[in-house]
């Protein structure tokens, strides 16, 4: 307590040259908290588009579906048990059915995947109910950015061409009956949504599908023949990319502390050599020289809490109404992302991340002002009484 | 403990390192100082007066023979001990008083109280009656930069004596004041030493200080050539 009351009288008496390393420091720590605050709330807003596009409370795959592996895709398929159908009647489960095929947009030809899903669905943000039951033809709904890659526009015709169940190719014209617009790229890329008998009739797989997305109705259970992957599992993958972004900016901000830091050393060497009197005085009224040395390492780590104070005076504010207002990021919309990422982040700042960026600051400041502070410890008192340079 | 030796100094030899061989600063210097005295260490500059004061306020250790003070030997005594001793028991003056820049008189002075557990209000008595012994109730609230030599060194006499100690180590205290100051420095350690029975120990070559002190050791390289008792100094 003694030690704290007399580095903040120091501190604050040391005038500008303090106030110097404050701004410093508390640039740093409003900085840290403002991007990790950033990345957590894409973390979210990302996981939270994600569950509401794809993937739902959690998903039922058939054994033999990966993801991440177009092979598996052809025999990933079963039939809908009676069990499971009435819980997609009573809207608790999707069923998609997923083919890969390719699609002629103006003669070019890409790569697309075909989703057969369920036109009454509620459970995904996916606008189904936008798929026409029209026999006169087949229709289909895509991303804007599937629309702008393909250069589709509401109304046209597209030439697919698949392969059903026997391995045979067939083709047929769809017309796009809607664009819709999402933050999740993998629900939108090369994706062709169709109503899920439609594709089972292209496929000549009637009955049948590859996954199944459960709502939040859904009363958890196993279903035989199908594996349960909950949103865990679904959306590490995309919150393990969005976490490595921290990696980068973690750079710029390690930069932007250890500056603040080396100011406080340089302020704490210079300070020791300065008060050498000081030192020797504070010895000859009767502190010991650990005192000496925990006065001297408190006045360089109150440092940091004068910075979060002075950071929290106009960081609250300014995070607050980032927080708000979100950051716009409608620049990054052409940028072929492959991470959802909607027209404006908003920023969370969590209390563990206030905390963790507090202790960071403190202990750090704490520590190279220790540094230099150890040299009085090896100081002779008569020396430093005189000021004389040891 | 009353008119007792509280300083015995045995056979002192106080040697420094210079390069590769040693300077002896004191050399066999023997010397007992009683409650309640007013002693000056007087010669001219290396002579030792420094360095004994140093070791009689344990802020330098001997390099052989023993010194005792308050029945402690400073020889023996560890960091915390010899702190602790100079916390309760010793005070200090100093030749450019050594007050801390950012903090004001009362401030300055119930810094050597800090360290021993009173109460804010007790600490505030004590602080309040060492300035009046020093003439400097009114001016609590400044700041050393705004006060002269004279004023300084009163606080630095104030914070040496808040805490009672039963001895005083003043080195050079008036090297750095005017004739008028002086006086009023030394009538008011002499004025302390007669009421509170604190002892005062001087390194000094001042004329002025010489006229106030009841006893004078004259040193000459680290030895003491005489020691007078004066009879007729100024009170």
């Amino acid at each position: 307590m003694l030690s704290l009351k007399l580095a903040f009288k120091n501190l604050l008496g040391a005038g500008l040259r303090t106030w110097l390393n404050v701004i410093a420091l508390s640039f740093a720590f409003v900085l840290i908290i403002f991007y990790n605050g950033m990345i957590d709330g894409w973390n979210r807003q990302g996981s939270r588009d994600t569950m509401a596009w794809q993937t739902g409370e959690g998903q039922f795959w058939h054994p033999a579906y990966d993801r991440y592996d177009p092979y598996t895709i052809e025999d990933s398929h079963q039939l809908i048990s009676p069990g499971i159908q009435a819980e997609i009647d009573k809207k608790n489960l999707v069923p998609e059915l997923v083919a890969q095929g390719t699609a002629y947009p103006q003669g070019r030809s890409i790569s697309i995947t075909l989703r057969g899903i369920d036109p009454d669905q509620t459970v995904l943000k996916i606008p189904t109910a936008d798929l026409p039951n029209d026999n006169d033809a087949d229709y289909a709904i895509i991303g804007k950015s599937m629309a702008q890659s393909a250069n589709l526009n509401v109304g046209d015709n597209l030439l697919v061409r698949w392969r059903d169940k026997n391995g045979t190719f067939d083709a047929r014209d769809i017309k796009i009956a809607s664009i819709f617009k999402c933050d999740v790229p993998v629900v939108d890329k090369g994706q062709i949504y169709l109503p899920i008998h439609t594709l089972q009739e292209m496929l000549g797989m009637g009955n049948e599908a590859t996954l199944l997305v459960a709502g939040k109705e859904f009363q958890f259970r196993e279903l035989d023949g199908w594996d349960f992957k909950d949103n865990q599992f679904l959306l590490t993958d995309m919150q393990n990319i969005i976490k490595s972004k921290k990696v980068g900016g973690s750079i710029l901000q390690a930069l932007l502390l250890i500056i603040a830091l080396i100011a406080i050393f340089d302020t704490q060497v210079l300070s020791i050599f300065r008060r050498q009197k000081e030192i020797g005085t504070y010895i000859a009224l009767g502190l010991t020289r650990a005192q000496v040395v925990g006065i001297f390492t408190v006045e360089g780590g109150a440092h940091s809490i004068l910075a979060i104070i002075l950071g929290s005076v106009y960081g609250i504010p300014l995070l607050l109404w980032l927080n708000k207002a979100g950051i716009s990021m409608s620049y990054a919309e052409d940028l072929n992302f492959d991470l959802p990422l909607a027209e404006a982040i908003y920023p969370y700042y969590s209390i563990r991340l206030i905390l963790i960026t507090v202790l960071i600051v403190v202990i750090t400041a704490t520590i190279v002002s220790y540094l230099p502070a150890r040299k009085i410890s090896k100081m002779k008192p008569t020396e430093a009484l005189k000021g004389k340079l040891q | 403990m009353e008119n007792s030796s509280i300083i015995k100094i045995e056979k002192l030899v106080k040697r420094f390192p210079v390069g590769k061989s040693y300077f002896t600063a004191l050399n066999n210097l023997s010397l007992t100082a009683d409650r309640g005295e007013f002693l000056g260490l007087v010669g001219p500059s290396g002579s030792g007066k420094t360095t004994l004061l140093n070791i009689i306020g344990s802020l330098d250790t001997p390099s052989e023979g023993e010194v005792i003070v308050l029945d402690k030997s400073i020889a023996t005594l560890s960091h915390k001990q010899s702190s602790m001793l100079r916390n309760k028991h010793i005070g200090f003056i100093f030749q450019t008083y050594n007050l801390l820049p950012v903090y004001t008189v009362y401030e300055n002075v119930e810094f050597a109280l800090l360290l021993q557990k009173l109460s804010a209000s007790e600490r505030k008595k004590k602080v309040m009656d060492a300035l009046e012994w020093v003439g400097l109730t009114d001016k609590i609230k400044s700041k050393p930069s705004m006060l002269s030599g004279g004023e300084c060194q009163r606080v630095a006499i104030a914070r040496s004596m808040v805490k009672r100690p039963e001895i005083v180590l003043a080195d050079e205290p008036t090297a750095n004041l005017d004739s008028k100051n002086s006086h009023h420095i030394l009538q008011t350690m002499k004025k302390l030493n007669r009421e509170l029975k604190t002892t005062f120990v001087f390194a000094t070559h001042d004329e002025k200080v010489m006229k106030y002190l009841d006893r004078m050791v004259s040193l000459e390289d680290g030895q003491i050539i005489k020691d007078e008792l004066i009879k007729n100094s100024k009170n």
